[in-house]
């Protein structure tokens, strides 16, 4: 029926159609909804840069004006891929660059952007308006102030994260006066700015509806801004310290009165350093904020916490510090009924500390806030008891992701492993989509995820399990899985090689540390040649004449319908290279690809 | 049976048991097999987690044993999982935390001999002042932009940088900090000069 339609008709129709899943499932319809999807799809979404080349993407998608890339596999935050080992975001700003494409909006993630791929960005597209770097690394302000002076329309500029090298220049200096189409600025992962420049830009640019500042601005800096920009609904602050006593000090009255005048805050976040004494000025925002992200006051902790979150309860977002303790946990709970997600990190986070938050809390917070789909949760130990009465209070987790500061800790009470606990919560939430795991575990967890968790998409498993038929049990049973991501488990060839065929139906397969060797991954690689399997060697220097017994310290798998990658450093192996002569690879591989 | 449990409990065997570990470590944190197994990806340089390479201070290496863990406890790479983002961020807080003190004197008028503070200690001036305050037996009064301290006969006071002698709390703290070389505690008519309310 639908064939009778002309193409304007389906367009429409499928404008309704937005989200990448739903539009790729349109385009597998048929050939004529293939081809009408293809040129009215303006969003794409690329969840590794490396399965695909930007020239496919340009030439399959003409229409594309908003793009998401990500590039480095997750583990790459705790620093487990090593410096140089890819994700540069150039090739695709060159190509993009190259053809007649309108992007507007670029979205990176955990990618390699240099400042000259800034400058090509800022000068190669007129309408570009949105702009995202989210875990990048490689530029510096000169490729911030390159964006600033040449994209006229520039509606956001979001870092957030990302290792900037300082230069002495003033980048905020760069937006020209008739920039006045700002709604969205974060530069909260400065150090430094131009606090005058910022003071105009914002006063220029009436539409801002979101301002996240860094360290560099003061408390009075701050109260000038506001009042400039009464509109914010999403306020990120700087340095939030004054030095002498609030009760005497004109700027913090002024500020208070302000403050007032910011109907619209939403969502607060900041308080990089912060005078505990000074935080009554901010009171009058809680009553009505969604989202308090205070995971990065570390100067905000004991009763001055409290008492902020007895005045939030309208929350449905929190990132707090595990100084909030079970305690401050249990206020969450009798105070945020709306509360949707939480996340609690260390307020030390390096290996060896202690943390304040326990099952207790978590418990709590189950049992106030039935409403939590989506957590993050650092903390001293769990018990399957705890784990247990959290999936029977809240059945409704989206994301769980837990993480116990020992590794392989079992259950302190029973001294037992957590499989139950966890078990409960993949049975209970049958709507969890993605999974972190931690505390000491066996393959009984892993049965339980592939028997009950049918909308899992993403696992992370580290110290866990006994033998490969762990590691099968969740291949086997997670049909809807994408990305999984194991370390330090023993899962060996023999899980690896059972059923190649899955890894196609995967975005990614991450093991370190694990009980695959060399042998194993060149068998994977010459069975399934759309499958780019990498071996990350950085100390030892195996070779590839023998040794295939040997043990792979890291290896990254990603499905791809390009050529192993020519960016790859000299400690990365891509085995498929390696396998085949360059004659045998052109004719052998190219018809199994193209088909 | 049980009397021979008894009279182990009276030896306090455990007291005098030869283990690895810190003393007064129970075995209950001792790690399980599977966790030692990750002993193998142990990063041996804590020395950013706590400065370990100055040691001249020893409040600062007292303040360092409270923080490091039992050697039993081992180092794991990426573990916890926390982006590198905000470990730098959380380490440059603890850098600034834990560098040496900056100690300087304090006198004041009437006197017999000096004493010395270290300022990196106090958060601000309240702290501080409340701190002069114990010190020297004395109430400082109540501090304004406008007319500085009044409702006291005691003024503190410092020389920063230029040689000058400041009132304490015009500038924000961290300038104060940075500037400060001395401290001086004035009282009576001295005291007026500087820009107290006449």
């Amino acid at each position: 029926m639908m064939n009778y339609f002309p193409d304007e008709v389906l367009e429409h129709v499928f404008d309704f159609v937005t989200s990448h899943r739903d539009r790729n499932a349109v385009s597998l319809v048929c050939k004529l909804w293939y081809r009408v999807e293809r040129f009215s799809r303006q969003r794409v979404f690329i969840g590794n840069c490396y399965a695909i080349s930007p020239e496919r993407l340009i030439a399959r998608f003409p229409g594309v004006k908003a793009l998401t890339l990500k590039g480095k596999p997750h583990f790459a935050d705790f620093n487990l891929v090593p410096q140089d080992w890819g994700g540069y975001v150039q090739p695709w700003i060159e190509a993009l660059a190259r053809s007649r494409i309108g992007l507007e909006e670029l979205r990176l993630k955990r990618m390699v952007v240099s400042d000259e791929s800034l400058d090509v960005l800022s000068r190669s597209f007129t309408n570009f308006k949105s702009l995202v770097l989210v875990s990048c690394e490689g530029f510096t302000t000169d490729g911030l102030a390159a964006i600033a002076a040449n994209c006229w329309f520039l509606r956001e500029l979001d870092l957030q994260e990302n290792e900037i090298e300082e230069k002495k220049n003033d980048w905020l200096g760069c937006f020209p006066d008739s920039c006045t189409s700002l709604v969205s600025l974060n530069f909260a992962c400065l150090k430094e700015v131009n606090l005058a420049a910022l003071e105009r830009l914002v006063a220029r640019n009436p539409n801002l509806k979101s301002l996240k500042l860094n360290g560099a601005v003061t408390l009075e800096a701050l109260q000038r801004i506001l009042m400039r920009a009464p509109q914010l609904v999403d306020l990120g602050t700087g340095s939030f310290v004054l030095d002498r006593d609030p009760n005497d000090s004109e700027t913090y009255k002024k500020l208070r009165a302000t403050i007032l005048q910011c109907r619209s805050i939403r969502n607060l976040s900041g308080f990089l350093k912060v005078t505990p004494r000074c935080l009554p000025a901010i009171y009058p925002i809680c009553l009505n904020l969604t989202y308090l992200n205070l995971s990065y006051a570390a100067g905000i902790h004991g009763s001055e916490l409290i008492k902020l979150i007895r005045l939030c309860g309208k929350l449905q977002r929190l990132w707090i510090l595990d100084c909030i303790e079970d305690k401050g946990l249990e206020v969450v709970a009798s105070t945020c009924k709306d509360l949707q997600e939480l996340r609690v990190f260390p307020s030390d986070p390096f290996g060896a500390g202690h943390t304040a938050v326990t099952e207790t809390g978590l418990v709590a917070i189950s049992s106030g806030c039935p409403k939590l789909n989506s957590l993050l949760y650092l903390c001293q130990q769990m018990t399957n008891a705890a784990l247990i009465a959290v999936a029977k209070n809240c059945p409704n987790f989206i994301r769980f992701r837990l993480c116990i500061r020992d590794p392989a800790k079992p259950d302190p009470v029973t001294m037992q492993p957590l499989d139950e606990g966890f078990g409960a919560i993949v049975q209970s939430s049958k709507r969890l989509r993605r999974l972190s795991l931690s505390g000491l575990l066996t393959d009984r967890v892993l049965l339980y995820i592939g028997k009950y968790a049918e909308q899992l998409e993403m696992l992370s498993i580290a110290f866990a399990g006994e033998s490969d038929k762990g590691m099968l049990y969740v291949l086997n049973g997670c049909k809807k899985l994408r990305k999984l991501e194991i370390r330090d488990s023993p899962f060996g060839d023999m899980a690896l090689l059972r059923d190649v065929g899955k890894y196609e139906t995967m975005r990614s397969l991450w093991m370190s540390s694990c009980d695959v060797t060399l042998g194993g991954c060149k068998t994977l690689a010459k069975k399934m040649p759309r499958l780019n399997v990498e071996i990350i060697n950085e100390n030892d220097q195996i070779k590839f004449a023998h040794e295939d017994s040997q043990k792979v310290e890291k290896m990254y798998l990603y499905r791809t319908l390009v050529w192993p990658r020519d960016d790859a450093p000299e400690f990365v192996w891509t085995l498929e290279k390696l396998l085949f002569t360059p004659g045998v690879l052109l004719e052998d591989q190219w018809s199994s690809l193209t088909n | 049976m049980e009397k021979s449990i008894k009279f182990e409990k009276d030896l306090n065997l455990e007291a005098t048991e030869l283990r690895l570990g810190l003393p007064g470590t129970k075995e209950s944190e001792k790690q399980t097999p599977s966790a030692i197994k990750s002993n193998k990806r142990v990063l041996p340089d804590m020395s950013e987690e706590c400065g370990y390479e100055d040691n001249s201070n020893v409040s600062h290496v007292k303040k360092c044993d409270q923080e490091v863990a039992p050697p039993a406890k081992a180092q794991v790479v990426g573990w916890p999982p926390v982006r590198s983002y905000r470990k730098n961020c959380f380490q440059a807080k603890k850098m600034e935390a834990e560098t040496t003190g900056m100690y300087v004197k304090v006198s004041m008028d009437g006197a017999p001999y000096l004493r010395k503070i270290d300022l990196k200690v106090y958060k601000g001036y309240p702290e501080l002042l409340k701190a002069l305050e114990d010190m020297f037996k004395f109430s400082v009064g109540k501090y304004s932009e406008r007319e500085g301290y009044n409702g006291s006969e005691f003024v503190p006071t410092y020389e920063d940088k230029d040689g000058d002698w400041m009132l304490v709390g015009d500038v924000p703290w961290d300038m104060f900090i940075s500037s400060c070389k001395r401290m001086r505690i004035m009282k009576g008519s001295e005291a007026r000069g500087l820009g107290c309310a006449v």
